[in-house]
């Protein structure tokens, strides 16, 4: 057997995995409509390319990525796309975000669509568009578009695939039973990563010892294969990217650095599973198995689940009682968050939906003071210290915060779950990362104007200096032609010509160099027309930025772009005002 | 529908503050036996007398504060406070040492400070200190323990023992005794050999001091208790008992007529073991790691041995701890632990460089 490290801190949980693995995976009737958001995964959102009232079939596309971090979607079943517009989705605040409804038609007719077999034979490169086209994102949880982290470039070469199959958070068993039921279809996925990534020497599925049963099933189909079922004790949260990298390997990601940097790549288990449907099968990610467990339902198991299932859907089907609902929770009960509305839709990152009666997830205990007692600093798997973070949080002290790793805090919740004063530490925490993100991207705006500022002074100054020295030079100069003249003037009778220098030397050459300045009224004109022309261009640029962004980035960067597009369009107003009083002016000297 | 929203983690362990403080309690229950057995009634009335004024004072506090009066007293901090402090007092001390002790750790040491959490020394031992240097005399007269009482003397009873703390009533000849301390502390020219044999605290001890070994044995058993459900980490306990058995090891100086003391005679007297597992666990008042709390623990034990051999006062854990109390911000600055990802420790004052 592989040996395993143990990381510092974690907690234990009551597992809570039972209830829902009674059953097999089972799927949902096709609701009457989707809800397909055109952003459920880190980058930048989809871009629809389907109309309101366009037909579509299971499987077409019908958003694009855009640009390199982002990932497209496709039609979940077959249907008519009734409505591109904001709507409520899963979000930790409960916002709403674009969204293209789809209402199903329950023929479930596939657009034509075919996979590679022979894999092997197919580029790396191929495969990882394939990959891209077919719109895998992370699984998991956070939802990083798969095809990048398995594009590392050269100078990163990988020597270990690690395959989370950990699903360290309680309730959660969608992994579990995809792996019972799917091992041959998964270990094929995780070949394809293999021969992606050039057949990295390790490959290794860490799972915790709580999955006998998907142990079990993994390990016929890895003999011969290199790739390695390395399980461990159960302990959350094992499954954090940088836990099981220690857990398996024994090094520690360096802080602020990637897997890749380390030589490795990390891919939850689910997402190996839709890869082998997106290149052998040619099907995208349409569908994904989501627990549906809590003691609200009278049904937990798991269901293979369409993208842009409203949790509503899922909730009829599973005799829910909402009187006895305490909370609705999309993903596990230590890092998901709560859903104010049921209406909002499953999307490619949702692994569980967790309806818990007040029983078994009671509402929160009013927070006590921090006794100081330490016990989350054991629980801590990053190895902080999570009451000086919060002590530190509440008095806003960023310095001590940051000299404390607030940003190594992988928000998992281990602290606040054993804290025995309900302290809701981890949302202390992520206030105050944002609090010191804004602070960070103020100073850096405040340092360019600083630097512009300054910038500015010292040119101002310059010319200030420059034009100094040269009405030095030339009060030098006329006074030295005033001498001359004197001069001549007194030695005149000795005949010598005018001395270079003289006072209407210097007169004419001033003139004959402001001639040279002055171009003529067309000449400016054009000029200024030119520049309006530039401005106009510059307004167009914005506002087709802004309007391609909008709504779907964030407060921030709209209001950057807004600043940029008011920018533009005074330089317009700047530039025309400037035209009309030439004009003016030159035809009244016409005059 | 509509669901509430709430942030994570969604799951909670059944530990709660007032469930620890009072596990604490119960920690204490052997040690407060020992005492009874060893001593008489006097530490439970002290105990009862201290309870009674810091609930009274947290109350009244709070509800000065305008705070929830029932929400806070259910944390039960003022109680663990309070039942400590009666356990370091010198048994059928006067009633109002008691009270005056125990208003003092509550209103000025805890609440003033802002209260629970925020209290920068040890609210039982910034009482116990503030007695033991008002009123010298009743705070170091001990009572004798059980087996060396003289001949048909017998501990008061609970209602002599009522009189005596309340009335104001003188116990009885030979109840009132010295501490194997004070022995040490005031038999200057014996070497410790003629000690043991001539003071019958130590010549009919088990291994260390009639009475006190089994005071210490009872906070040892209830420390370990606490220990084994986590409420606390060895750390702290241990280096102060580690520090003090070397510090006494060290200077033992072969049992000299100058030697303090053996590190046994050391480890189980006084308030060693309370002191280790009930006082410098304190978590609000000590350094917060794990490496931090190493380095606390051991200042606090050679404090306690400094003082002890060669101060003026013949226990000193509550002077130690106070001390310690100012150096654990200190501590704190220089005793973060690694962190994952990280490849050097960093300090508390850092700041992130431009
Ligand atoms: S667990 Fe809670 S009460 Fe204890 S030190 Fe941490 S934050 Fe404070
Ligand atoms: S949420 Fe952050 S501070 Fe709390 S245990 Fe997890 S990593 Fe540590």
């Amino acid at each position: 057997m592989r040996s395993t490290w143990v990381t510092p801190g974690g907690v234990h949980p009551p597992e809570n995995k039972h209830q829902s693995v009674t059953m097999p995976i089972g799927s949902l009737p096709i609701p009457e409509k989707l809800l397909v958001p055109l952003s459920q995964h880190i980058g930048a959102p989809a871009k629809a390319c389907v109309k309101v009232g366009t037909k579509v079939l299971k499987g077409q596309k019908i958003a694009d990525a855009t640009g390199a971090v982002s990932v497209p979607m496709h039609a979940p079943t077959s249907g008519t796309v009734t409505a591109i517009e904001d709507r409520p989705i899963a979000h930790s605040s409960g916002m709403s975000a674009p969204c293209i409804e789809i209402t199903t038609d329950g023929k479930d007719t596939w657009i034509e669509h075919k996979g590679v077999v022979d894999f092997e034979h197919a580029s790396p490169q191929a495969l990882t568009k394939t990959i891209a086209d077919a719109g895998i994102a992370g699984m998991g949880g956070a939802g990083f578009p798969s095809a990048i982290k398995l594009s590392p470039g050269h100078r990163r070469p990988i020597n270990t695939l690690i395959i989370n199959a950990t699903e360290c958070e309680p309730y959660i068993t969608a992994d579990d039973s995809a792996i019972r039921e799917r091992a041959a279809e998964i270990i094929t996925g995780i070949g394809i990563l293999s021969h992606i990534l050039g057949n990295p020497v390790n490959i290794l599925i860490g799972i915790e010892d709580n999955k006998p049963e998907a142990i079990a099933a993994l390990e016929p189909h890895v003999a011969d294969t290199g790739i390695s079922v390395v399980s461990f004790p159960t302990k959350y949260p094992s499954g954090g990217e940088k836990q099981l990298i220690y857990i398996l390997t024994g090094k520690e990601l360096p802080s602020g650095q990637l897997p890749a940097d380390a030589g490795m790549v990390c891919i939850n288990i689910g997402t190996t599973y839709a890869i082998k449907r997106a290149v052998v099968d040619g099907e995208p990610l349409i569908s994904r198995v989501t627990t549906m467990t809590g003691n609200a339902c009278g049904i937990n198991r798991n269901y293979e689940t369409l993208i842009g299932t409203p949790v509503s859907h899922m909730l009829a089907h599973s005799e829910f009682n909402e009187h006895a609902c305490s909370r609705l929770v999309m993903g596990g009960p230590m890092m998901g968050f709560s859903l104010t509305s049921a209406e909002v839709p499953i999307v490619k990152t949702t692994n569980c939906i967790l309806a818990p009666s007040y029983s078994e997830i009671p509402d929160d205990e009013p927070a006590q003071a921090c006794i100081r007692c330490g016990m989350c600093a054991e629980a801590c798997p990053a190895s902080l210290l999570p009451q000086q973070l919060f002590w530190y949080s509440q008095a806003e002290d960023h310095d001590r915060l940051e000299a404390h790793n607030l940003f190594d805090c992988i928000e998992c919740g281990a602290c606040s779950y054993v804290c025995p004063s309900n302290i809701p530490l981890v949302q202390y925490y992520r206030s105050s990362k944002g609090e010191i993100l804004k602070a960070r991207e103020e100073k850096v705006k405040s340092d360019h104007a600083r630097e512009r500022f300054e910038f500015h002074q010292q040119r101002m100054e310059q010319a200030e200096k420059d034009k100094e020295a040269k009405r030095a030079a030339r009060r030098e100069a006329a006074e030295k032609a005033k001498a001359t003249v004197a001069a001549n003037s007194g030695t005149e009778k000795e005949g010598t010509g005018p001395v270079p220098g003289s006072a209407a030397d210097i007169i004419a050459a001033a003139q004959a160099r402001a001639a040279a300045k002055q171009v003529s009224p067309e000449e400016q004109q054009a000029k200024f027309e030119r520049s309006i022309a530039g401005a106009e261009m510059r307004v167009q640029m914005a506002t087709d930025k802004l309007a391609e962004t909008n709504a779907k980035q964030t407060e921030d960067q709209k209001n950057i772009l807004n600043a940029a597009l008011e920018g533009a369009k005074q330089k317009l107003e700047q530039a025309q005002a400037r035209l009309a009083e030439h004009v003016k002016k030159h035809s009244e000297q016409v005059k | 529908m509509a669901f509430k929203q709430i942030t994570s983690p969604h799951a909670h362990a059944a530990q709660n503050t007032s469930k620890v403080m009072q596990l604490v309690l119960w920690a204490t229950v052997p040690g407060l036996a020992a005492l009874t057995i060893q001593f008489g009634w006097g530490s439970l009335i002290n105990v009862v007398l201290a309870v009674v004024t810091a609930v009274a004072c947290e109350a009244a506090i709070l509800k000065l504060r305008k705070r929830p009066v029932a929400f806070y007293l259910q944390d039960y901090s003022a109680v663990v406070t309070a039942v400590l402090l009666g356990l370091a007092l010198p048994p059928l001390a006067a009633w109002w040492v008691v009270v005056v002790g125990s208003m003092f750790s509550i209103i000025i040491a805890k609440q003033l400070y802002g209260g629970l959490g925020y209290n920068p020394f040890n609210p039982a031992m910034v009482g116990y200190v503030v007695l033991l240097i008002s009123f010298p005399i009743q705070m170091t007269t001990w009572i004798t323990p059980l087996s060396l009482l003289p001949d048909g003397v017998s501990h008061p009873g609970i209602i002599e023992s009522l009189g005596i703390v309340f009335g104001g009533y003188s116990p009885a000849d030979g109840v009132t005794g010295a501490t194997p301390l004070d022995v040490f502390k005031h038999s200057s020219g014996l070497v410790v050999d003629q000690i043991y044999e001539s003071n019958p605290l130590f010549s009919q001890a088990a291994f260390a001091g009639v009475g006190w070994e089994w005071v210490n044995l009872g906070f040892l058993a209830g420390g370990i208790v606490l220990l084994a459900t986590r409420i606390f980490t060895w750390h702290g306990p241990v280096a102060m008992l580690a520090a003090i058995a070397v510090m006494s090891l060290l200077f033992w100086d072969g049992g000299s007529s100058e030697s303090p003391g053996s590190p046994l005679m050391h480890l189980f007297s006084g308030a060693s073991m309370m002191g280790a597992f009930f006082i410098l666990t304190d978590p609000v008042s000590s350094a917060v790691s794990n490496r931090g709390r190493l380095i606390y623990g051991a200042l606090i034990g050679v404090l306690v041995y400094i003082i002890r051999a060669w101060g003026n006062y013949p226990d000193a854990v509550a002077f130690a701890v106070l001390i310690a109390n100012f150096a654990a911000p200190f501590i704190d600055n220089y005793t973060l632990p690694r962190t994952y990802g990280h490849t050097d420790r960093r300090r508390a004052t850092e700041k992130e460089e431009d």
